[in-house]
């Protein structure tokens, strides 16, 4: 599925419950990350729940994005965000702004500021990353 | 019978009409003020507003007045002198100035003693004072289900003799009441001054504590009714005026020159600069408050609620409650099956209930039970069995939502 399509498909839905289901859906169709992948210095800062994430650079230049966190719904919210960037080049990746996305998708309000914040963090962990392949 | 419905009237924040539901379960965290308060604070800035200890005018020495009052209605309500209520910025404050002010009595090797169920707050300041002094931090042992284990401790304290012993009067994550009172005992055995952490205890167990004996007790303002950045610090008067002041400035002076300066004697010597004049006013009022309602009854009424919360909680297949639910201020920590405390307490939110979710700030006691966090409910006189039932039904509700 594209970031597209499931924005279309959460903007059908009637009420908040519905979304975080389909969210947490997301998060739990993710690809598993192996334990051994998961080290502290891929573990994001800024955030309450455990979150892991890698981006790396395919051979053919374009991110490939691979987390993992110990809550369902910020697995599914970094799922969302992994969409976005997924399949992307570097430039492309660094115009997206994942938390006006959020906002767009009317999911900021349902979260708390420090759980906001957490989603800074992940979208800025991405950001932080593709720099050095500009 | 307690008058709880016109109790709860006078709460603004839980009679106001709102569209969203709105059910408070997160009184350990901070209580609802009630009208008189607000108001309280709303009069004294309209009509009385002046500094105190200060000059020969009228207004100043009406705020005086109400100011020093004020902190004779704490003592009294905590059976001590009003010499011994040293106004502070919170409990935390407190705690800041008693292990700042002891230090000077500590040489390298002495014992402190903490309980597992401490808040951050009353770990901290003490390992600071350990790090500075060489003394050595000890831990007052739980048991698995997160109670203290008074025969253990009692021995640590006898084969350690600390200097000091700090202790919660109730766990702010847990709930649980805490056998202070026997530990006081040995602790005086062996000579050590006490430190009691009443942050969550003062509201719902309203101390005594000339019986209590504790040599210290602290407490913040906003937990019991009344507004943030007031605090309370609690100390026999001779120890109190043994401590060294944190701070320095106006009012806590006796004399000044520049070749020396003398202090004034507790309480003014821990009490630098201009106070916060506006929030004792409206703790005074929340004391008024509190002692206008028949303590027993209100304590009875509590216990039911707490049952009944329990009672329903138990009901609900894969729930985890952790620690003392026989002696208990009236709040539940638990969690559901091995879900994430954050998930539920998203869930929760959406339905409108605010509970607080996490570590509490006492990360050596959720690692000592093996645990991330839990979630917290919290309850106060001001919550009635409506609110029970709507939380039962949300948190039904977020389970099912688990379930994808």
């Amino acid at each position: 599925m594209t970031y597209n399509e499931f924005k279309e498909k959460l903007s059908n839905l009637k009420s908040w419950q519905l979304m975080y289901r389909e969210i947490m859906l997301l998060g739990k169709s993710l690809p598993e990350m192996p334990e051994l992948l998961k080290t502290d210095d891929v573990l994001i800062k800024g955030c309450e729940s455990k979150v892991w994430l890698r981006v790396e650079l395919s051979d053919d230049q374009i991110l490939v994005l691979i987390g993992d966190s110990d809550t369902r719904i910020v697995k599914g919210l970094m799922g969302l965000i992994m969409l976005m960037h997924q399949g992307k080049t570097p430039e492309q990746s660094v115009k997206i702004n994942a938390y006006d996305e959020f906002e767009q998708l009317g999911l900021i309000k349902h979260l708390s500021p420090s759980r906001g914040n957490g989603i800074k963090a992940i979208a800025d962990t991405i950001h932080e990353q593709v720099k050095q392949w500009l | 019978m307690c008058p709880i419905p016109e109790l709860r009237q006078q709460f603004p924040i839980l009679t106001s009409k709102n569209e969203e539901p709105f059910i408070y379960l997160d009184s350990g965290a901070t209580s609802q003020k009630p009208q008189q308060v607000i108001e309280a604070i709303d009069s004294f800035y309209r009509e009385q507003n002046a500094n105190v200890h200060r000059g020969l005018h009228t207004l100043s020495a009406q705020a005086t007045s109400a100011f020093e009052q004020a902190r004779e209605k704490v003592a009294k309500f905590l059976n001590v002198q009003s010499n011994e209520i040293v106004w502070t910025s919170g409990a935390t404050d407190s705690i800041n100035i008693i292990a700042n002010g002891i230090k000077a009595q500590l040489s390298q090797g002495d014992v402190i003693c903490v309980s597992a169920l401490e808040h951050h707050a009353n770990i901290v300041p003490w390992q600071e004072i350990c790090k500075e002094k060489g003394c050595i931090l000890k831990v007052l042992p739980i048991t698995k289900s997160g109670i203290l284990d008074l025969k253990s401790s009692v021995e640590l304290i006898f084969e350690q003799k600390p200097k000091i012993v700090a202790i919660s009067h109730a766990s702010n994550a847990l709930g649980n009441i805490q056998p202070v009172e026997k530990i006081i005992e040995a602790a005086h055995k062996v000579t050590a001054t006490t430190v009691v952490d009443g942050a969550q205890a003062f509201m719902h167990l309203r101390p005594d504590l000339r019986k209590l004996d504790c040599d210290f007790y602290v407490f913040s303002a906003h937990k019991a009714l009344g507004p943030t950045g007031l605090g309370v610090l609690y100390g026999k008067y001779d120890q109190l005026n043994a401590l060294n002041p944190l701070r320095f400035g106006g009012e806590m002076i006796k004399e000044v020159s520049f070749e020396m300066t003398s202090f004034q004697d507790a309480p003014s010597k821990f009490e630098a600069g201009t106070p916060n004049i506006s929030a004792v006013i409206g703790f005074s009022a929340a004391l008024d408050f509190l002692n206008s309602i028949d303590y027993k009854e209100l304590q009875q009424y509590e216990q039911g609620l707490y049952d009944c919360l329990l009672t329903q909680l138990r009901s609900i297949n894969g729930i985890i409650i952790y620690g003392d639910t026989e002696n208990n201020i009236g709040t539940v920590s638990f969690r559901y099956k091995n879900e994430h405390h954050f998930d539920l307490a998203t869930f929760l939110n959406g339905y409108g209930i605010a509970i607080r979710s996490g570590h509490h700030c006492t990360q050596p006691l959720m690692k000592a039970l093996d645990i991330d966090g839990t979630i917290r409910v919290s309850l106060a006189f001001y919550n009635n069995h409506d609110d029970i039932d709507a939380f039962i039904q949300a948190l039904k509700e977020s389970i099912d939502l688990l379930e994808i």
